[in-house]
């Protein structure tokens, strides 16, 4: 199905992300890069050793969770938009969830924005905890949300009313 | 007669990184490019570039022929720019012809040249496809990314190859709404990554459809969009209608090589490298001595492999010609590699078929 409509199944998506002891630690990326492409920026802009392509070029990036700081470089860097970055060291009731932005208006630090999931469908109102836009990110700025933890394997996308 | 060294015919990806290493070579190069300026398609791809480091990955195409420019102008003492100058004839005596603007016609003798000319849009047959407000997919794409005009305000895509998803992601970043993309393969043909951000931005990709008339008086106002079978024909009873003022045309490239085939070098017809393409040894020399190709005209591909498929003809197109460029095997040999590195993987397989067929 997802070659037909762009729409990764649930277990794609959860296959992607590392264990939930490991999302309460701290913020950590999930590489939603399902299929083989050349390309291999994410494992470049990694300083920390923690995303592998390997000598060629369209294997899947592989993630190590344990360097992975989720800094959150890897996210402006991806071509494909396909990095995103979960926390849930917060609080036991919430997510922080960091994903690429690449469109006018930027919400704002606290601003309430719709959550969306994978299909673009509405999943809830959550709150923007801050925006990173440094020249550095070349015009891909990363917007931290803060949503349920039930909604943590849901959401991807985020709408900002003008 | 002008005459010059190493003429190179497009001043895009591929004609530009041809030119920088002939030039890096110490050959005298002369570009000549139809358009005001350089950069070919690069000048209106806002996203990041796919590939590794060397081909510029995770920049954007915009800034990538921008660094392009720079490097070539380390080297302008041995290059010439004819930009509003488009080529019109390559004759058996190795004349070139050209025409500058609308009124200076001339004569070109080079000593080599390399064909960089790229690839032109599939157009598709249903009725009423001549209304305004049905654009190819480049045309809508240099409207709003070099011009700054918006095509319209609600767009159906017909396409679901890398270009039909890039060009929907970018006009939902300029404000106008994608109704849908529709492709008649059963599967997206574009990269994944390219379809799942478009997706989750509530725009549906639909495979095995297709456009089956456009509506409208002055202009379209609606699309009739219906499903097909395996075999790509209608299936009865399953339109429906889009409401929309622009249907954007996105179904492919074919490779623009005419100049080739004037000239008499070998062509064959390749399906997995879009069309007619001319046959050429690894240094992407053709069947006629001197006269080299590069980039999409050789096989439509991605413009990653068009820059590296640049680099290595114009170091090959400089020592065929007499230079002793430094390294020539070292970065022959690193040039193959990359080229073989983009096409390794479920997509490159299919472009490495074809190409199997021309490489003599």
């Amino acid at each position: 199905m997802f070659e037909k409509t762009g729409i990764p199944s649930e277990e794609m998506v959860r296959g992607k992300f590392p264990s939930i002891e490991r999302i309460n630690k701290g913020p950590v990326a999930v590489v939603e890069c399902y299929k083989e492409i050349p390309c291999n920026p994410c494992q470049d802009a990694c300083k920390f050793n923690a995303i592998k392509v390997g000598e060629d070029i369209n294997n899947i990036p592989q993630l190590n969770w344990d360097n992975c700081t989720g800094c959150a470089v890897c996210l402006s860097k991806c071509p494909g938009l396909a990095i995103m970055v979960v926390d849930g060291s917060r609080s036991e009731e919430a997510i922080l969830i960091k994903i690429p932005y690449e469109f006018l208006p930027l919400p704002k630090e606290g601003d309430l924005v719709k959550a969306l999931d994978r299909e673009g469908r509405y999943v809830a109102d959550v709150r923007v905890l801050n925006v990173l836009n440094p020249k550095s990110f070349d015009r891909t700025p990363v917007v931290t949300i803060e949503a349920d933890r039930k909604y943590l394997y849901d959401i991807r996308n985020i709408k900002v009313e003008a | 007669m002008k005459e010059v060294e190493l003429l190179i015919i497009g001043g895009g990806p591929a004609g530009l990184c041809a030119a920088l290493s002939a030039a890096e070579s110490s050959a005298k190069v002369c570009i000549v490019e139809r358009n005001k300026s350089l950069g070919g398609q690069l000048i209106k791809q806002t996203h990041m570039f796919f590939g590794s480091e060397k081909q510029y990955a995770s920049i954007r195409g915009i800034d990538i022929s921008g660094i392009l420019l720079d490097k070539l102008n380390h080297y302008k003492d041995n290059v010439e720019i004819l930009t509003e100058t488009t080529v019109v004839g390559m004759y058996e005596d190795g004349v070139v012809t050209v025409l500058h603007k609308e009124d200076n016609y001339y004569k070109i003798k080079p000593k080599a040249v390399i064909v960089a000319t790229g690839a032109f849009e599939k157009t598709l047959a249903f009725p009423n496809n001549d209304l305004p407000g049905i654009y190819g997919a480049g045309a809508v794409q240099t409207l709003m990314n070099v011009h700054g005009v918006k095509p319209g305000d609600r767009v159906l895509m017909v396409g679901a190859g890398n270009i039909g998803l890039i060009v929907s992601y970018q006009l939902q970043q300029a404000g106008v709404q994608v109704a849908a993309i529709l492709d008649a393969a059963p599967k997206i043909g574009g990269y994944l990554v390219h379809a799942s951000k478009i997706r989750r931005m509530g725009v549906p990709i639909l495979t095995s459809h297709t456009v089956k008339e456009a509506i409208g008086k002055e202009f379209v106002e609606k699309a009739i969009v219906c499903q097909v079978d395996e075999k790509f024909q209608a299936i009865e009873g399953t339109e429906m209608e889009f409401d929309v003022d622009v249907i954007c045309i996105s179904v492919g490239l074919t490779p623009l090589n005419e100049l080739l085939a004037m000239r008499g070098c070998q062509t064959k017809y390749v399906p997995q490298l879009s069309g007619f393409v001319p046959l050429r040894n690894e240094n992407y020399e053709t069947t006629i001595e001197n006269v080299f190709t590069a980039g999409d005209a050789t096989g439509v591909e991605e413009a990653s492999s068009a820059m590296v498929e640049g680099y290595l003809s114009g170091l090959c197109a400089a020592s065929k010609i007499g230079y002793t460029p430094g390294n020539f095997e070292e970065r022959k040999k690193d040039y193959i590699k990359q080229l073989n590195d983009l096409r390794s993987g479920p997509v490159g397989k299919h472009i490495l078929a074809g190409i199997e067929q021309i490489v003599i």
